[in-house]
């Protein structure tokens, strides 16, 4: 039997189903792996060994005795510290948060909870996921498994580490400006990024409201339709969630994989690393992203470029909204209710507890964000800040829908680099936030989007973003799978056996 | 932060030169089960954080689910009084720190409200005022602080301070009038006559139990001064909390003779909030502000719009109760009053009682009679409202049926009141576990008649020598020996029949 560590989530649901491994073995080999190689990854913030086995044992259990047990059963998982886990502790990567145990699941973590996954732990983050290397995180750096003096990407880089590190089959990441898709990109991963309100944020640790959705983050497209499956679907306690039905993913990501595009009308966005926009691409990303525009179009698609001018405006539009609603929902961690309280000796009043709370509790790239999102929502700059942003959403918006008249799907890098040097940008916040030039249109208008591997470039991987209407996630999945499935027969293997494949820790 | 140093003119003298305008924020606590963003109950009076859930307490991750009934209630409060009905209206956040607010907002509608520019009219001593409303919103309430150890029950000198989260999250409409002005010398009067009606309509559409003493209804009140004459108004201020219909007009009138003070002395108006002390009736300064708080508002990310479909409004506006103005007027007719009767009975908070009370079967000029007179009196003596009297229509009209019957008089209906009213049980009842029937021309009533003249030979005499007014004071001492239970007119036969 393969090294059940580096097994896709799929094939492990195989092998459970069909009796020929049990979940305490495939939970055990992820812990031990886990409690191996994890102080050098860094990936989670939270392990306990003892629930993971004791759920598999349950499962196991439960399929012993012929109790109707779903695909999932047995698979383990790794949750974003974002997500709200009843009695495992949950910081959202901030100190603010520590040792809270919160007292109810997030939909998503129950609905996982329901189809008898196994919890291995919670990944780390960048602090309330603000930050594209997870080296915001209060609480450790994590490290790139391809090559461990580079980021993971962020802000779920705990997430990205640890499926690519063979931590985990797959995990939940969530994506505000592109924290799954961006992580998953420099990783080696594929990550989706759903259409805004299918799947719920009940229990997400809110960032940014309007943006926030969370989404698989695994080593093949079809585990992420299998994982996106799971979570998705109509939530009463979410009033921005759609009531729709479950998309069919799986079922598109399997007959993308056999390959047929014909008909299929890619669009390429000038704007995102096309002609005259090139400036802080890597020369190798846009040459892995022309190769895989290529190898679309040899498996029948039709490519144009299409210009989508109001992207050019989204990085300042989300740098207004997306701190502007985090200053307001990072409001309620005022040391009054749980997590850190500072300066409550009797002496010092309320005001000051709450601003001694706040000042220990949240990190510098928190409180910029805070201050930037105050000053943004004040009476006077209002209309200039968050009142102009919201308009140039509505713009983009305009030029996805015109794009859409003409094209299926759009197509980008995911990201303008490769994994960059721990370190390298910590100083520079407006180069961080440049990390994310590609994957805030879709974010902006709450569209789908999907990040595929599509090669190495210095040895990293690049990601391929393949972004598509509102609701029409299945089409991501589709042509994510043609695209997997051409570059895996071209290569003989699938994309990560690449890591497996060479010594650990080093570029290659 | 005593206010007694206020130095206050005297009130006719203020419009002399000075012309009022006022204004009243009224938020009112919905009934609904539960709470505006989550299913929590809002039952008055549970144990502390016991109605609480993530989304009350606003636990991180927690989300806002709109109560419906809520947003069909705030459409009836706002069809009620004349509004248009917004067919596009969103939820604001109102930014700021306060640990009674759990997500450090207080989710509220800021310039897309539900109902806007509506109207209700008031009547002051048979003069109509016409109030504007200015917006009915919806909001969610905060938590109560419970500050310990210090004197004042303020935050000022306390040792500790506990929440209760019970409250935060309970559906709280605002209705917002616009300024007031040309009431003059009645402002205080319009202003609670203004809360009174719209707390009975309130009542009428059923949306909250308006006890002001739970806070269910509470008021913020602005008044202003101008001098007679000046075009425009002056500054105002926000008397915060005035949680009674008798404070309404006294923190208007105290803001009125206060203002008139500063101002005759040459001085300016600060625009403050201000605290209302049910105790003295006086004002004094809210705790200052440096500069006027930014709340940065913005639309509520978490919360979709509300939409309400035109047919959805038109069939609640098709559906409201009869209100008050309309049944008072309908009732005046039926009962034959005048509209200033009609208005005691407002005043008395009695036209319910004794529209009830005729419905059970008393005559309406009985059932006005008990209720405006003996039955007020009992409640101003114990310091209770009319309504909350341990004495249902019902029991008053059977009461009065007893009368008309002849089975008691007003004398011994006064003695089985006493009874309802202690709980001895309904009229009848009583009158029979009391005795209190009307005596008839019994044997006892006999020899009572007989002792009487015997006793009063003096009187007696004169009653038979003609002086037949002298009769009174034998009907008096029967009357006295019998305690009231003998019928008068009876008596008096009686006394005739053998004197004469």
């Amino acid at each position: 039997m393969s090294d059940l560590t580096t097994t896709d989530a799929a094939e492990l649901g195989r092998l459970l189903s069909g009796g020929e491994v049990s979940a305490v073995e495939v939970t055990r080999s992820y812990l031990d792996r886990i409690e191996a190689e994890d102080d050098a990854i860094g990936a989670y913030l939270h392990v306990d060994g003892e629930a993971a086995l004791r759920t598999a044992e349950r499962v196991d259990a439960a399929r012993a005795g012929g109790t109707a047990t779903g695909p999932l059963a047995g698979i383990p998982l790794a949750l974003k510290d974002v997500v709200v886990t009843e009695g495992v502790p949950t910081t959202s990567g901030s100190k603010i948060l520590e040792g809270w145990r919160p007292p109810y699941d997030a939909t998503l973590a129950a609905r996982l909870k329901n189809a008898g996954t196994v919890l291995l732990g919670k990944t780390n983050m960048d602090e309330f996921a603000m930050g594209s290397s997870t080296e915001n995180s209060a609480y450790r750096v994590t490290r790139n498994p391809w090559d461990h003096d580079r980021i993971p990407g962020g802000s779920s880089g705990g997430s990205s580490a640890a499926v690519a590190g063979g931590l985990a089959p797959w995990a939940i990441g969530t994506d505000t400006g592109g924290s799954i898709r961006q992580p998953a990109a420099v990783t080696g991963l594929v990550g989706h990024k759903p259409t805004y309100g299918s799947v719920s944020r009940y229990g997400l640790i809110a960032f940014s409201s309007s943006l926030d959705q969370a989404g698989p983050m695994t080593r093949t497209v079809l585990d992420a339709a299998l994982l996106h499956e799971a979570i998705a679907g109509h939530d009463p306690l979410d009033s921005t969630s759609i009531a729709s039905p479950v998309p069919v993913l799986a079922e598109a990501a399997r007959r993308g994989a056999e390959g047929g595009l014909s008909g299929l009308r890619v669009g390429v966005v000038t704007e995102l690393g096309g002609e005259g926009h090139t400036d802080g691409y890597d020369e190798g990303v846009l040459a892995r992203v022309a190769e895989a525009v290529a190898l679309l179009e040899s498996l029948g698609a039709e490519v144009r470029h299409v210009s989508c001018p109001a992207f050019d405006l989204a990085l300042p539009a989300y740098y207004l909204i997306a701190p502007s609603e985090a200053s307001s929902n990072l409001a309620r961690f005022d040391g009054v209710r749980y997590g850190l309280r500072v300066g409550d000796d009797g002496d010092r009043d309320l005001d000051e507890v709450m601003a001694l709370t706040r000042e220990q509790g949240f990190g510098p790239e928190v409180k910029r964000r805070i201050i930037l999102g105050t000053y943004a929502l004040s009476s006077g700059y209002y209309d200039a800040y968050y009142g102009q942003a919201q308009k140039v959403r509505t713009l983009i918006t305009r030029d996805f829908t015109s794009a859409w008249d003409d094209v299926d799907v759009l197509v980008s890098p995911t990201s303008p680099t490769v994994a960059w040097p721990v370190g390298a940008r910590v100083d520079d916040p407006i180069a961080m936030y440049a990390a994310d030039l590609c994957t805030l249109p879709a974010s902006l208008a709450g569209v789908p989007a999907i990040s595929v591997p599509c090669g190495l470039s210095e040895g990293l991987p690049v990601g391929f973003q393949i972004m598509a209407p509102a609701l029409a996630d299945d089409r991501c999945y589709k042509v994510a799978a043609a695209l997997e499935a051409a570059q895996d027969a071209a290569r003989g293997s699938r994309f990560l056996d690449q890591l497996t494949a060479r010594p650990a820790g080093s570029a290659a | 932060m005593s206010s007694t140093t206020d130095r206050l003119v005297d009130f006719d003298e203020v419009l002399t030169r000075y012309e009022p305008v006022f204004g009243l924020e009224t938020h009112v606590e919905l009934g609904t089960a539960s709470k505006m963003f989550c299913g929590c109950a809002t039952t008055f009076g549970a144990e502390p954080n016991t109605q609480t859930c993530p989304t009350c307490l606003g636990l991180p991750g927690s989300l806002p689910v709109a109560n419906a009934a809520a947003i069909e209630s705030t459409i009836r409060i706002g069809l009620a009084l004349g509004c248009r009905i917004a067919t596009w209206a969103r939820f604001s956040r109102k930014n700021y720190f306060y640990p009674d607010i759990p997500k450090g907002f207080q989710t509220t509608q800021y310039d897309e409200p539900m109902c806007t520019a509506g109207h209700l009219d008031v009547e002051v001593d048979g003069e109509t005022y016409r109030v504007e409303i200015e917006r009915v919103h919806l909001e969610e309430d905060t938590g109560k602080n419970l500050h310990v150890g210090g004197s004042t029950g303020r935050i000022h000198g306390a040792d500790h301070s506990l929440i209760d989260y019970n409250r935060a999250g309970i559906p709280l409409v605002e209705i917002v009038t616009r300024p007031i002005p040309g009431a003059g010398a009645k402002a205080p009067e319009v202003a609670k006559a203004y809360v009174t009606e719209l707390r009975e309509i309130l009542v009428a559409l059923g949306v909250s139990e308006v006890r002001m003493e739970q806070g269910n209804l509470r008021c913020d009140v602005n008044t202003s001064l101008a001098p007679i004459g000046s075009l425009e108004w002056g500054t105002r201020t926000e008397t915060k909390n005035v949680n009674s219909l008798r404070s309404v007009e006294r923190a208007v009138r105290f803001e009125m003779r206060r203002q008139a003070a500063v101002l005759d002395a040459g001085g300016t108006i600060t625009q403050e909030t201000r605290h209302f002390h049910e105790d003295t009736g006086s004002t004094s300064p809210g705790r200052s502000k440096e500069e006027a708080t930014d709340y940065r508002y913005f639309p509520e990310p978490d919360l979709v719009p509300v939409a309400p479909d035109e047919e959805w409004v038109a069939s609640l506006q098709a559906a409201l109760p009869e209100l008050p103005a309309a049944r008072r007027t309908r009732l005046s007719d039926e009962w034959g009053i005048s509209p200033t009767e009609m208005a005691w009975l407002v005043n008395a908070g009695a036209v319910e009682l004794v529209s009830d009370t005729v419905a059970a079967g008393a005559s309406p000029a009985d059932a006005r009679k008990w209720w405006l007179g003996d039955l007020a009196r009992r409640a101003n003596d114990t310091g209770v409202e009319l309504g909350e009297l341990a004495v249902t229509p019902k029991q008053v009209a059977e009461l009065i049926g007893l009368i008309s019957a002849g089975t008691i008089n007003d004398q011994l209906a006064r003695q089985a009141l006493d009874g309802v009213l202690a709980g001895e049980g309904d009229p009848a009842a009583v009158v029979e576990a009391r005795g209190l029937a009307v005596m008839g021309d019994s044997d006892e009533l006999v020899s009572a008649v007989e002792a009487a003249i015997e006793g009063n030979p003096d009187v007696a005499e004169k009653v038979r020598g003609g002086k037949v007014q002298a009769i009174g004071a034998l009907v008096g001492a029967v009357m006295k020996t019998t305690r009231g239970k003998a019928d008068a007119a009876t008596v008096k036969r009686m006394l005739e029949e053998r004197l004469s």
